[in-house]
C-alpha cells in the first residue's frame, strides 16, 4: 500500500529519464494527441467555470436567460461584501467546520490507533466505519431524519434513556447543529479513519519492539511513538477536513433546508439561493469568487507552510 | 494490509520477557477491542434501523417505535415505494451517467497520464501545473458559474453535463501517472525499438500492466459520480431524468410520515452501493487511502 504521504498535492513532475535527449517530432506529436482530449475537456468544463465566473461577476447577468447583461463594474463585489446575510452564511460554514473538524480528526486518530493494536476483526471495523461513506447524502439524510423524529425516533429515545435533555433536532438552531454534526460524523468518519489506518501501517513494527523491550507501556508507545510519527498525516487529515467542511451543503440543505430562519444556511446554499431563487447570476458569481478565494487561500497557506517546514527540516 | 500490525504486545506476551507489562498490554488490548467493537456496532445501527423500519407496517412503527417485532414484518413498503416513485428510471439514469463517467475517465485520464509520464511535448510543464492546481481547486464551489456556462452551451438537462466534468478528475490522472512511473523504463524503450508507435506502447504495453490502477480509478469514479448531489440537482430538473440521490432527496421532509415507505426507498438507495462496497472493499479503501480524495 502506498503511503498517505504520496497524496501530497504536488509530487514535482520528475524529468523523463533521458533529459538531455532532444524530443523527436513524433514524440511531441504523440504527447499532444494523447493528452489533448483530456486537456480540452478539462480546460473547457472544469477551468472554464472559473473564468466564466470571473467575467460574469462584473455584469448583472441573470441565470434565467442567455447573455451577459450590463456591465456593472465592481458593484457586485461591494454589495456582496456589504450583505450581512453573506457573512452570516460564511460564518455558518465556519461554524460547521469548527463543530465537525475536532471530533472527526480526534476520533479517527483514536479509533485507528486502537484498531491497529487488534489483530482480529480488522475487516469488520473497516466495513463498519467506512460503509456509510459510500452511501449518497440524501439516503443518509432520509435515515437520520427518521431517527431524529420527535417521540418515535431512535435518537430522542436514546437521549431520553441516558437522561439527556432532548433537543428539537429539526426545529431549533442548536438542535439543528447537533443533528447535522452527528449525521456528518457518522457519514464521513470512515474517510479519516482509513487515512490514519493506512499511515499507521507504514510505521515499522520494530520501533514498537524496541520500545516494548525498553519497558514502554502501551499508552507510552501510543503517546511517544505512534502519535508523533503520525504528525504529517494529521496535518493532511486536518486540511482535507477543513476544506471539505467549508464546502458543506448536502447535509444542511437536506436535513434543515438551512433553517430555521436561515440560521444554519451555509455559504454554498446562500450562493444557490441567489442564483436559483432570485436568479442573480452576476451577484452569485461575485459571492462564489470571494468564497473560492478563501478556500484556495487556506489550502495554499497550508501547502506553503508544509513546504517551508520540509525545506527547513532538509536544511 | 494485515501484515505490519502483528504488533509487539502480543508477541511480547508469548516471549514472556516482561510478564508484568505483558499482562498490562493484553489487558489494554482487550479493552481496545471491546471499545472499538462497541463503536463499530453503533456505526451499523442506522443501517439496521432503516432496514427494520422498512419491513414494518406504519401503524405499529408509531405505536411501538422500539419493539421491533410488533405488528409483524412485510415487504409491502417496498412495493409501495417502487410503484409510487420512479425508482427504476432513477436507477437507469444513475447507471448510465456513472458508467459513461467511468469509461471516459479511464480513457482520457490514462492517456493524459501516459503522455505526462513518458513523453516530452510542447506545453507539458503547463499541463502538469494545470492538473496539479486542479487537485486543490474546490470545483464544487463553482456550481453557479458552471451552471451559467453549461446553459449557454445548451448542455443543461443532458447526461453530458454530468459526465464531462466528472470524467476529467485530476486525481485520476495522478493515480495513473504514479502507476506508469512505476513501470520499468527499459520495457517501454524495448517496445519502441521494436518499432511500436507510442499509441501501441500505451495500449498494448502500459495499459495491461496498470490494470489495478484502472480498477481503483474505475470504482472510485463510479461511487463519486453515483453519489454526486448538488450538480445533478441543478442540471436535471425533470423528475424522470433524475439520479438516485437527487430523486430520493425529494422524499426528505419532516412531514413525510410514511416511515416504512421512506425507509424502504432509502434501503433501495443504499443497498447497491453497500453491495459494491462489500465486494470491492479492499480496493476501495486502498484507493481512498492512496489518493485522499473526497
Amino acid at each position: 500500500m502506498t503511503t498517505v504521504a504520496s497524496t501530497r498535492p504536488v509530487p514535482a513532475p520528475a524529468r523523463p529519464a533521458a533529459a538531455d535527449r532532444r524530443p523527436s517530432a513524433s514524440e511531441g506529436r504523440a504527447g499532444l494527441l494523447l493528452s489533448g482530449p483530456f486537456l480540452l475537456v478539462y480546460v473547457v468544463f472544469v477551468i472554464g467555470p472559473l473564468l466564466v465566473g470571473a467575467v460574469v461577476s462584473f455584469f448583472n447577468t441573470t441565470t434565467v436567460k442567455n447573455g451577459l447583461g450590463a456591465w456593472v463594474g465592481l458593484s457586485n463585489y461591494t454589495r456582496v461584501c456589504g450583505d450581512p446575510l453573506f457573512w452570516q452564511a460564511m460564518w455558518h460554514s465556519v461554524l460547521f467546520t469548527l463543530f465537525t473538524t475536532p471530533p472527526l480528526v480526534l476520533l479517527a486518530l483514536l479509533f485507528a490507533v486502537l484498531a491497529a493494536r487488534i489483530r482480529r476483526a480488522r475487516v469488520f471495523y473497516r466495513i463498519a466505519f467506512f460503509a456509510p461513506y459510500v452511501v449518497p447524502s440524501s439516503v443518509v439524510a432520509l435515515i437520520f431524519l427518521w431517527m431524529y423524529t420527535p417521540q418515535v425516533g431512535l435518537v430522542p429515545k436514546v437521549f431520553d434513556a441516558v437522561g439527556l435533555p432532548v433537543p428539537d433536532f429539526i426545529g431549533s438552531t442548536s438542535g439543528g447543529w447537533t443533528a447535522v454534526t452527528l449525521m456528518t460524523l457518522w457519514w464521513t468518519f470512515g474517510f479519516n479513519f482509513v487515512l490514519y489506518t493506512a499511515a499507521i501501517q507504514d510505521v515499522p513494527g520494530d520501533v514498537y519492539e524496541a520500545a516494548a523491550l525498553d519497558g514502554a507501556t502501551p499508552w507510552q508507545q501510543i503517546r511517544f511513538i505512534t502519535i508523533p510519527l503520525l504528525a504529517r498525516t494529521t496535518s493532511l487529515v486536518v486540511i482535507l477536513q477543513i476544506v471539505a467542511s467549508l464546502k458543506v451543503f448536502d447535509q444542511i440543505y437536506l436535513l434543515l433546508s438551512g433553517g430555521p430562519n436561515q440560521s444554519t444556511r451555509p455559504v454554498i446554499e446562500y450562493i444557490y439561493d441567489t442564483g436559483f431563487t432570485s436568479y442573480r447570476g452576476g451577484y452569485g458569481a461575485a459571492a462564489t469568487l470571494i468564497y473560492f478565494a478563501v478556500i484556495v487561500a487556506i489550502s495554499a497557506a497550508w501547502y506553503g507552510l508544509r513546504r517551508w517546514r520540509a525545506s527547513r527540516a532538509a536544511a | 494490509m494485515t501484515t505490519v500490525t502483528t504488533s509487539s504486545p502480543a508477541r511480547r506476551a508469548e516471549s514472556g520477557a516482561r510478564p508484568r507489562t505483558a499482562d498490562a498490554g493484553t489487558l489494554f488490548n482487550r479493552l481496545c477491542a471491546t471499545c472499538l467493537t462497541l463503536f463499530a456496532l453503533i456505526w451499523l445501527v442506522p443501517f439496521v434501523w432503516a432496514l427494520v423500519t422498512s419491513l414494518r407496517p406504519d401503524g405499529s412503527i408509531t405505536q411501538h417505535p422500539t419493539s421491533l417485532f410488533a405488528g409483524g414484518w412485510s415487504l409491502h413498503a417496498y412495493r409501495y415505494a417502487w410503484d409510487n416513485y420512479p425508482i427504476g428510471s432513477w436507477y437507469l439514469n444513475s447507471l448510465v451517467i456513472s458508467g459513461l463517467s467511468v469509461v471516459l475517465t479511464v480513457v482520457l485520464c490514462s492517456m493524459a497520464a501516459f503522455a505526462l509520464a513518458y513523453l516530452r511535448f510542447r506545453g507539458r510543464t503547463a499541463a502538469m501545473a494545470l492538473v496539479t492546481a486542479g487537485l486543490m481547486l474546490p470545483s464544487e464551489a463553482l456550481v453557479l458559474p458552471q451552471f451559467i456556462e453549461y446553459r449557454s452551451l445548451h448542455l443543461l438537462g443532458t447526461y453530458w453535463a454530468l459526465v464531462l466534468p466528472s470524467a476529467v478528475a485530476p486525481v485520476s490522472v495522478f493515480v495513473f501517472h504514479a502507476f506508469f512511473r512505476g513501470i520499468p523504463r527499459p520495457l517501454i524503450e524495448a517496445a519502441r525499438i521494436d518499432g511500436a508507435s507510442w499509441w501501441r506502447v500505451y495500449a498494448t504495453v502500459a495499459m495491461p500492466i496498470c490494470r489495478p490502477a484502472v480498477a481503483t480509478v474505475g470504482i472510485l469514479t463510479f461511487i463519486t459520480s453515483w453519489n454526486a448531489f448538488l450538480w445533478p440537482l441543478l442540471v436535471l430538473n425533470q423528475t424522470k431524468s433524475q439520479t438516485v440521490p437527487v430523486g430520493l432527496a425529494s422524499l426528505v421532509s419532516p412531514s413525510n410520515i410514511q416511515y416504512a415507505e421512506v425507509m424502504a426507498s432509502s434501503v433501495l438507495g443504499f443497498l447497491p452501493l453497500v453491495a459494491v462496497f462489500l465486494v470491492f472493499q479492499r480496493q476501495i479503501v486502498q484507493g481512498v487511502a492512496t489518493t485522499g480524495i473526497r
